[in-house]
C-alpha cells in the first residue's frame, strides 16, 4: 500500500484538565472520503484544528503528502494542498461571490505575488474567470454578482466550498458542511460532495448520518477524545462499541 | 466595514479641490494673508500624516496608539539629514522615509505578533520609548528638539519660500493619495483590507498574514516620516513633542472626524480638526471645549466620519 495522503500519529492534546485528544492515530487515504463521526464534545472540531494548523498538539506528529508538517502554520499547509471549509459559514459578506472565490484564487503561489500594489485586481481578468469556474462546479453560476452576506445559508456554505475549492487543494477538510441546512440544501451539498469526492480526497465531518453513510469510503468514530473504531461503514455500524457510545442515538 | 470602492464622482471633486489649493497662495498673497500659507501647509502635511495612519488603521484595521513615533522619527531624521549637509530634498525625504519605515518594521516585528488591546498598549509603549529616548539624547538636543539650519532644497532650488514648501507638501500629499486609493484597489489593498475583517479566513486561504500586515504597517510608517520630515521644515525644529503619544491621538482624532477606511478620511479630519483650532483659538482659550463637542457630533451623528456623509461606499 502506498503512503496515506494525511498520516496522524500519536497526537495528543490537553486543555487544562481535560484531554481532547488522546494519542489519536488517523489516516486519510488518497482518494477516500474519509467521514469522522462522534457525539458533541467528543474533539472533531478541535481535530480539525490540528489537522489545519489553527492549534498546535502538545505531542505527535501530522504528516501530509510525505512531509512533516507538525509545526507547520495554517498558511503553509494550504500551500501544501490542504483546505478547509468551517463549521459556522466564514465568507466575506460585504464582498460579491465571485470576490470571494476570486481572493481565494489570488492567494495561491502559482497565481503570482500578491505584493502588487499599482494595478487594481478587477483588471486581471484571469483570476475572475477561474472563480467563475469554481461557482460553476459548486452551482452558483447564476450569481456570481451577488453579494455574500446576500446569499442564502446554503449558497453561502457552496460559496466556502467554492473558496477552499479554489486553492486546488489535495486534501479537503469539511466541517460540517451540512450544518443548518435544510433537507433539500442537504441534498444538494451532498451530490455536490459525491462529484468532488472524484478529484479529491476529504475528510468529513459531519452529524448527518444518511450524508455519511452515503459518501464515506471510511469512517472513523472519535468519542472523548479517543478514537474508538476506524473502518468501512458497514463495519462501523456493527461495531458494538460505537452503537454503545454513539450510534445507538442514530440508527 | 466594507471594502474600499472610490465614490463616482470623487475624482472630479479631488480635482476641483486641487486647483482650488493650486491657486491658493497666490489669492493669499493678492489679500496680504500670508501666514495663511504656512497654516495650509501644515494642515496639507497632518493630512498626509493622518493618511499614513489611514492605510495602517483604515485599510489594514491595525489600531495603533504609536503612529506618532514614525511621524517624529521622519522629522529627526530630516533634521539630521540638513545638520550634516545632505539638503536636496530628493535625497533626504527619501532617506526621511526609510528611517521611519525601518523603525515602523522592527516595532512591527514585535508588536503584530499580540492582538487587540495589547497591540494598542505595546505600540504605545515602543512610541514612549522613542520618545524618551529623543527627550534625552543631548546630541540631537534633548527636550528643546533639533533645530534645521535652513529648509532642504528640491531640485537645487530653496523651499525658503512659504509658497514652495507648500506646493511641495501638496506635490507629496497629492502623490500619497494616489498611491493610497490604487493600493486599496490592487491585490495588495485586497488583501489588507481582507485580513482586517477576517484573518484567520485568510490564513485559510493561504496568505501568510503576519508578512501582508508588517508590510502595511511599515508602509504606513515610512508615509508618516514623510509628513515629519516635511514638518520639521516647516516649524524649522525636530521637537521630541512630536512622538508624544498624545500626537498618535491627534491623528487617530483626525482620522476618526474624518472616515476610518475612506480614502480623503486623512484629509478631511485634518482640515477639520486644524480649521476649528484655529478658528475657535481666535474667540477662546479654551478652543478645547468646542473641539470635545465636536468629536461628541461626529460620533452621534456621522460614526463613520465626515467623508462617510460625501461619499457612499459600496456597503
Amino acid at each position: 500500500m502506498t503512503e496515506p495522503l494525511l498520516d496522524v500519529r500519536q497526537l495528543s492534546r490537553r486543555f487544562a484538565a481535560v484531554d481532547a485528544l488522546k494519542t489519536l492515530n488517523f489516516s486519510v487515504e488518497a482518494g477516500e472520503v474519509h467521514a469522522l463521526i462522534g457525539p458533541n464534545g467528543a474533539g472533531k472540531t478541535t481535530f480539525i484544528h490540528h489537522v489545519s494548523g489553527a492549534l498546535q498538539p502538545d505531542s505527535g506528529s501530522i504528516h501530509f503528502a510525505g512531509r512533516d508538517v507538525t509545526r507547520r502554520s495554517m498558511h503553509q499547509r494550504v500551500a501544501a494542498g490542504m483546505a478547509r471549509s468551517y463549521q459556522i459559514t466564514n465568507v466575506f459578506r460585504g464582498l460579491s461571490a465571485l470576490d470571494n472565490v476570486a481572493l481565494a484564487v489570488q492567494g495561491r503561489a502559482d497565481s503570482g505575488s500578491s505584493f502588487r500594489f499599482w494595478r487594481p485586481v478587477r483588471c486581471e481578468t484571469a483570476l475572475f474567470d477561474e472563480a467563475r469556474g469554481y461557482l460553476a462546479q459548486v452551482g452558483l453560476a447564476d450569481q456570481v454578482e451577488t453579494v455574500a452576506g446576500n446569499l442564502s445559508h446554503g449558497e453561502q456554505r457552496a460559496l466556502e466550498l467554492a473558496m477552499a475549492l479554489a486553492t486546488r487543494p489535495k486534501l479537503l477538510l469539511l466541517d460540517e458542511p451540512m450544518a443548518g441546512t435544510g433537507p433539500e440544501e442537504s441534498a444538494r451539498m451532498v451530490e455536490l460532495i459525491e462529484q468532488l469526492a472524484r478529484h479529491v480526497t476529504i475528510l468529513l465531518v459531519e452529524h448527518d448520518m444518511a450524508a455519511v453513510f452515503r459518501l464515506a469510503d471510511r469512517i472513523s468514530v472519535l468519542v472523548n477524545g479517543q478514537l474508538i473504531c476506524t473502518g468501512t461503514p458497514e463495519a462501523v455500524r456493527q461495531n458494538a462499541d460505537v452503537r454503545r457510545a454513539y450510534l445507538g442515538d442514530h440508527l | 466595514m466594507a471594502f474600499y470602492r472610490p465614490a463616482p464622482y470623487q475624482k472630479p471633486l479631488a480635482g476641483i479641490l486641487l486647483l482650488a489649493l493650486l491657486a491658493l497662495p497666490t489669492v493669499l498673497t493678492a489679500f496680504g494673508q500670508e501666514f495663511y500659507i504656512g497654516f495650509a501647509t501644515r494642515v496639507l502635511i497632518f493630512a498626509l500624516a493622518a493618511s499614513s495612519l489611514n492605510l495602517v488603521l483604515g485599510f489594514g484595521g491595525m489600531f495603533s496608539l504609536g503612529h506618532a513615533a514614525f511621524f517624529g522619527a521622519g522629522a529627526y531624521a530630516a533634521a539630521i539629514c540638513l545638520n550634516s549637509g545632505i539638503s536636496e530634498a530628493l535625497f533626504a525625504l527619501p532617506l526621511s522615509m526609510l528611517a521611519a519605515g525601518l523603525f515602523a518594521l522592527m516595532v512591527g516585528a514585535v508588536s503584530l505578533r499580540t492582538r487587540g488591546v495589547y497591540f494598542i498598549m505595546i505600540t504605545l509603549a515602543f512610541a514612549q520609548m522613542a520618545y524618551y529616548l529623543f527627550v534625552s539624547a543631548r546630541s540631537w538636543g534633548g527636550d528643546d528638539g533639533l533645530p534645521l539650519p535652513a529648509r532642504m532644497t528640491l531640485g537645487g532650488l530653496p523651499l525658503a519660500g512659504d509658497a514652495a514648501l507648500f506646493y511641495t507638501a501638496l506635490g507629496c500629499l497629492g502623490l500619497v493619495i494616489v498611491l493610497l486609493g490604487r493600493l486599496a484597489e490592487a491585490r495588495f489593498g485586497r488583501v489588507i483590507q481582507a485580513i482586517r475583517e477576517n484573518e484567520t479566513r485568510m490564513e485559510a486561504l493561504g496568505y501568510p498574514v503576519f508578512r501582508y500586515r508588517l508590510l502595511c504597517f511599515a508602509l504606513g510608517g515610512a508615509l508618516a516620516g514623510l509628513a515629519g520630515a516635511l514638518l520639521a521644515n516647516l516649524s524649522g525644529l525636530a521637537s521630541p513633542n512630536l512622538l508624544q503619544w498624545t500626537q498618535s491621538g491627534t491623528l487617530l482624532v483626525m482620522l476618526i472626524i474624518g472616515g476610518v477606511g475612506y480614502l480623503y478620511g486623512g484629509v478631511v479630519g485634518a482640515v477639520v480638526l486644524l480649521g476649528l483650532e484655529e478658528v475657535l483659538a481666535g474667540f477662546t482659550l479654551h478652543w478645547h471645549i468646542g473641539l470635545g463637542l465636536l468629536l461628541l457630533g461626529v460620533v452621534l451623528f456621522a460614526p463613520k466620519g465626515v467623508a462617510a456623509l460625501f461619499g457612499k461606499r459600496h456597503d
